[in-house]
């Protein structure tokens, strides 16, 4: 039996969404919000371990009270139990504050063996999430596991550094973030569907962890890391010259170009 | 806060070779401790390192604090973890500097945690404000904004993206100090069993990367490509549809889900130019698109442009650069 933990997030659909690129913002209108992809590969991962072990799989998400429709989906992917931390105090929380509040949630949640996360979210795309819960629960990580190759008491993984390949031996608990390497994420059925709809996400706030945690640590507050500005990048300092003939010639045009630029001395 | 001053590059090293980033950070670093009048210092962990810790001073460390012993030879996440945390609470740095490279991303976090401190992830750029503190600039959504961000707790921490920053000329001439430093060991409860390279391409290392997209009608024409990329030994790149359609495999994949890169030379052929691809090549020295489509974003970024069919105009690119060469 094994007590899985996983914190996803709800994120826009990165590869839909639309950007005003004159104020640096992303227009949410423009696309749907869905879980963020790599957290389906790290539930994925924690249902396929709970088929072979038994056990739980939660799922815990901090966010606004929207998200309630990312925790959902995961009942219908095969999680036993959902919980959402809805708060505004939780709000504006950068990584440390975030998994500060997803490290005391767990803690509130009791006993558990294992955290699997995503390696990172495609929006904020920072990946320190996940080891940051590991250090704030003070046990061991591994990030980038692209396959697990035991599940027993100990756990042996594969994790992958630019090109090299580990093979890594833990006992639990232990927390690992994987990536898209690691399976297929399978589509919930429409009873799994039916079901989810059905069942009860339990809401948490900033009191109900307050057993467990510093509330001045959350949110805002709890954030030393602050966006000062926002800058959308010109593409300033390209030459833009753009050859338009017969492929002969363009291409001749282009070549030259690239000699008298010292692009291709440069390269040969 | 006052308390803090200086700047710290932790050095990382696999088989006992210091990577690259290192020294691009140690290069900025310079720069930045220069503009604070502080010192620059780093911290090297590995076995039989003394050799690799002059590397650093010679690219511009003033001190380099050296953890060496076999225990370390390998990323031993909890004892590199142990060792640094204590050697910043001691030095007190008010900069600590980390390479975004997959360990300095793993350990990077825990640190942050164990200090209590901010941790701003993937920079490609840093400066100092007007009071002298670290600004950080991150790429957000994509790419498609620059994130200017500041941390209000000491030290302030970054991991900063390989290949942006510039390592200074090495000067073996260069003088500084190597302070060994007791290693002290807990439990590392995590166990390296065993360790293989890989023989993926690595597209992120490429200075020539010839990437295809839509504009291509069949798997087997990537070959087209690879005719071109052979000519300076580069590497085939895709961007997403094609990856997902299963015609060439995700390590070739340039863009937000796939790989960043940032090679010399960037040739997109039949690529419209999405964000989302972008994010991934807008980095290149140089970039070159050809696209039938003369209002593809693509021509937005790029140096050099063709209008035109990438079956037509590949082919005779590659015969005229090596019409040119072989002369």
């Amino acid at each position: 039996m094994i007590n899985i933990v996983v914190p996803i997030k709800q994120v826009p659909d990165m590869e839909r969404v639309k950007f005003d690129t004159e104020k640096g913002t992303v227009d949410r209108s423009s696309a749907s919000a869905e879980i963020n992809p790599f957290d389906l590969n790290a539930l994925e991962a924690a249902v396929q371990i709970k088929e072979k072990l038994g056990g739980t799989v939660t799922t815990i998400s901090m966010g606004p009270p929207q998200a309630e429709s990312s925790v959902r989906d995961t009942l219908s992917r095969g999680a036993d139990r959902g919980v959402l931390l809805v708060d505004r105090a939780f709000a504006g929380a950068d990584t440390l504050a975030t998994s500060y509040t997803l490290a005391s949630a767990i803690r509130k949640l009791g006993e558990f063996d294992l955290v699997i996360c995503g390696e990172k979210t495609v929006d904020g795309d920072t990946g320190q999430v996940g080891p940051e819960i590991a250090e704030w629960l003070g046990i061991p990580h591994v990030a980038y596991v692209s396959e697990i190759k035991e599940m027993a008491e100990k756990f042996t993984v594969v994790c992958d550094m630019e090109g090299d390949r580990y093979l890594i031996q833990s006992s639990l608990p232990l927390l690992i973030t994987v990536t898209k390497d690691i399976n297929v994420p399978r589509l919930p059925t429409f009873a799994d569907k039916m079901k989810a709809r059905k069942a009860e996400i339990e809401t948490w706030a900033a009191d109900d962890l307050s057993a467990v945690a510093d509330s001045t640590r959350f949110g805002l507050k709890g954030s030393p890391t602050r966006l000062h500005k926002v800058i959308v990048p010109s593409e300033e300092g390209r030459k833009g010259e753009v050859f338009r003939g017969s492929p002969e010639e363009t291409t001749a045009r282009m070549v030259s170009a690239l000699q008298e630029g010292g692009v291709l001395d440069n390269i040969r | 806060m006052s308390d803090y001053k200086g700047l710290m590059v932790f050095a990382e090293q696999r088989d006992g070779r210091i990577h690259p980033v290192s020294y691009e950070l140690l290069g900025k670093g310079k720069e930045i401790a220069k503009r604070l009048n502080a010192e620059l210092s780093s911290v090297l962990l590995g076995s039989q390192m003394e050799e690799e810790a002059k590397e650093l001073i010679y690219y511009g460390a003033d001190r380099v604090f050296l953890y060496d012993g076999p225990p370390l030879k390998e990323f031993n996440l909890l004892n590199y973890k142990h060792n640094i945390v204590k050697l910043i609470e001691e030095v007190k740095p008010e900069i600590v500097l980390f390479g975004a490279t997959h360990l300095g991303r793993s350990l990077g976090p825990r640190i942050a945690v164990a200090l209590n401190t901010g941790l701003t992830a993937d920079c490609i750029g840093l400066d100092v404000d007007e009071d002298g503190n670290l600004v950080q600039i991150r790429p957000a959504f994509s790419g498609n904004i620059l994130a200017y961000i500041k941390t209000s707790t000491r030290p302030q921490m970054s991991t900063i993206r390989y290949k942006v920053m510039q390592k200074h000329e090495r000067d073996p001439g260069r003088r500084g100090e190597i302070i060994v430093k007791d290693v002290q060991l807990v439990d590392p409860l995590l166990t390296i069993m065993n360790k293989e390279r890989s023989s993926e391409t690595n597209i992120a290392e490429a200075d020539v990367i010839v990437s295809g997209g839509r504009g291509l009608k069949r798997p087997e024409d990537f070959e087209i490509l690879q005719g071109l990329a052979d000519l300076f030994s580069g590497v085939v790149g895709s961007s997403r549809p094609l990856v997902d359609d299963g015609w060439i495999g995700k390590e070739h994949q340039v863009g937000f889900s796939g790989n960043t890169v940032k090679p010399k030379v960037y040739i997109a052929c039949g690529i419209s130019g999405s964000p989302q691809h972008l994010a991934g090549m807008r980095g290149a020295d140089t970039i070159v698109a050809i696209n039938v489509d003369p209002s593809a974003p693509i021509f937005k970024v790029a140096d050099y442009g063709i209008v035109g069919d990438l079956y037509e105009i590949v082919p005779q690119l590659t015969s005229q650069i090596k019409g040119r060469y072989s002369k």
